[in-house]
């Protein structure tokens, strides 16, 4: 043994971890991807086929199928850690934990937040979404879910001790994601209209910036409450 | 190879779970080449003193204190110090036992391929090392964890019933690697009901009731 790992290979470690384990789960990691997918595409069944229509409301479309599909993925996220008692031991590595739940949390949003990122422009263009508007779509998006994934870290973190916690959650986390959704949206249906969007986007990276210096410190207060029992 | 003179102690710990006060001013000491064996019946509290002194549950009033400083407030420090081995062998069913020891252990110390593989020899489970941990029963997952506890370079050790599950084979590694452990310097805590190096020199009880 050569001494003691330092904070950013153990938060690495983490990170590599969760990956390793959901290409052997590829299934359950899958299921946001298939929820979102499924979601938009039926959407023009439900009200028209009519492009010119559906494109006016493509970009709201999307992004509530994103953050629910970003919503559905979140209880997972520490239950299997907390109940196996990984959390327990990573409580006790005297590495600071706010990194090892943040790195946690980064590999949850590469296997469920970037996907729907990439997705986006396809399920777009299905809705009449133009190409003029994919920049500012994904961009949105990438900003949203990845604070999605914080926030709703949080909130797994707070609800992961309790019995049938996943109600508890959506009514933490949904009312905290109501600006991201409005943001979102909002910045995507500017610039269909020829307008800039980055008004919007800016909010969208400083509540991101807001979420990502808060979270580990809320995220490893929570944990260490749920792991007491 | 550890540092000497290290010391843990606790002092008029009170704990509740739930409505329950069930420990009621426990106090102990261990010192460096010491083994404290924590023994009671079922629901004496075994457990509950165990996860106070790891931190892990806040006690009611007490205080308890490494290398003479109290743990709450510098519990980072003390954890980086300590390995503790609870009822749950906290492995991943999915990965294997050697990725279970790397990612686990390896998050406290950095570790090369022979120091896994040096631990699994050590808990007789090397030719096991590539199966994924559902597959090995439940006194190989025993061992496993083990491992990690050997790998955690830790002075500490805090063990919830170590032997679970294991042979008798596995007792005697258990009481081995607890005895190598105190000789080298080290500090060991367990709660156990079963014999457990009852008639070794370095051996101290607390009966909790």
């Amino acid at each position: 043994m050569t001494g003691r790992a330092s904070v950013g290979a153990a938060a690495g470690l983490v990170f590599r971890r969760d990956l390793t384990l959901a290409w052997r789960r590829w299934d359950e990691v899958a299921q946001p991807l298939i929820f979102y997918v499924v979601v938009t595409t039926l959407f023009p069944l439900a009200t028209t086929p009519d492009l010119n229509q559906l494109r006016t409301i493509s970009g709201g479309v999307v992004w509530v199928a994103a953050l629910l599909a970003s919503l559905l993925a979140l209880e997972a996220l520490f239950r299997s850690d907390v109940e196996d008692g990984t959390m327990e031991q990573w409580v006790m590595t005297g590495q600071p934990l706010g990194w090892l739940l943040l790195a946690k949390v980064a590999s949850h949003w590469v296997l469920t937040g970037l996907p729907l990122v990439v997705m986006s422009p396809i399920v777009g263009t299905a809705l009449g979404l133009p190409f003029a508007a994919w920049g500012t779509l994904m961009l949105s998006l990438l900003l949203g879910t990845a604070t999605l994934s914080v926030l709703g870290g949080i909130g797994a973190a707070l609800t992961v001790g309790v019995r049938r916690g996943s109600v508890l959650l959506s009514l933490l986390v949904l009312p905290l994601a109501m600006p991201l959704l409005i943001f979102g949206s909002r910045a995507v249906g500017l610039v269909m209209d020829g307008e800039s969007p980055s008004g919007p986007l800016q909010l969208l990276a400083a509540i991101f910036f807001l979420s990502l210096s808060l979270g580990p410190v809320a995220m490893s207060a929570a944990i260490r409450i749920s792991v007491e029992s | 190879m550890l540092p000497d003179g290290a010391r843990l102690a606790a002092r008029e710990i009170n704990a509740w779970r739930g409505d329950r006060h069930i420990l009621r001013d426990v106090s102990f000491d261990v010192r460096s080449g010491e083994f404290l064996k924590i023994t009671g019946p079922n629901g004496v509290g075994k457990t509950t003193l165990l996860r106070v002194v790891c931190g892990l549950l806040p006690a009611e009033s007490g205080e308890v204190s490494w290398r003479d400083r109290p743990v709450q407030g510098a519990s980072d420090e003390f954890h980086a110090e300590m390995a503790y081995l609870g009822h749950l062998n906290s492995l991943k069913a999915d990965l294997t036992a050697r990725e279970n020891l790397r990612f686990l252990a390896g998050l406290r110390q950095a570790l090369s391929d022979s120091d896994v593989d040096a631990a699994l020899d050590r808990v007789g489970i090397l030719s096991r090392g590539d199966l994924p941990a559902r597959s090995l029963s439940a006194g190989q997952k025993r061992r496993l964890a083990l491992a990690r506890l050997l790998l955690s370079g830790a002075a500490l050790w805090i063990l919830d019933e170590p032997v679970t599950n294991l042979d008798t084979a596995g007792i005697a590694l258990v009481e081995d690697l607890i005895r190598e452990h105190v000789e080298r310097g080290g500090l060991a805590l367990a709660a156990a009901h079963q014999r457990l190096l009852d008639d070794a020199p370095m051996l101290r009880r607390l009966e909790l009731q």
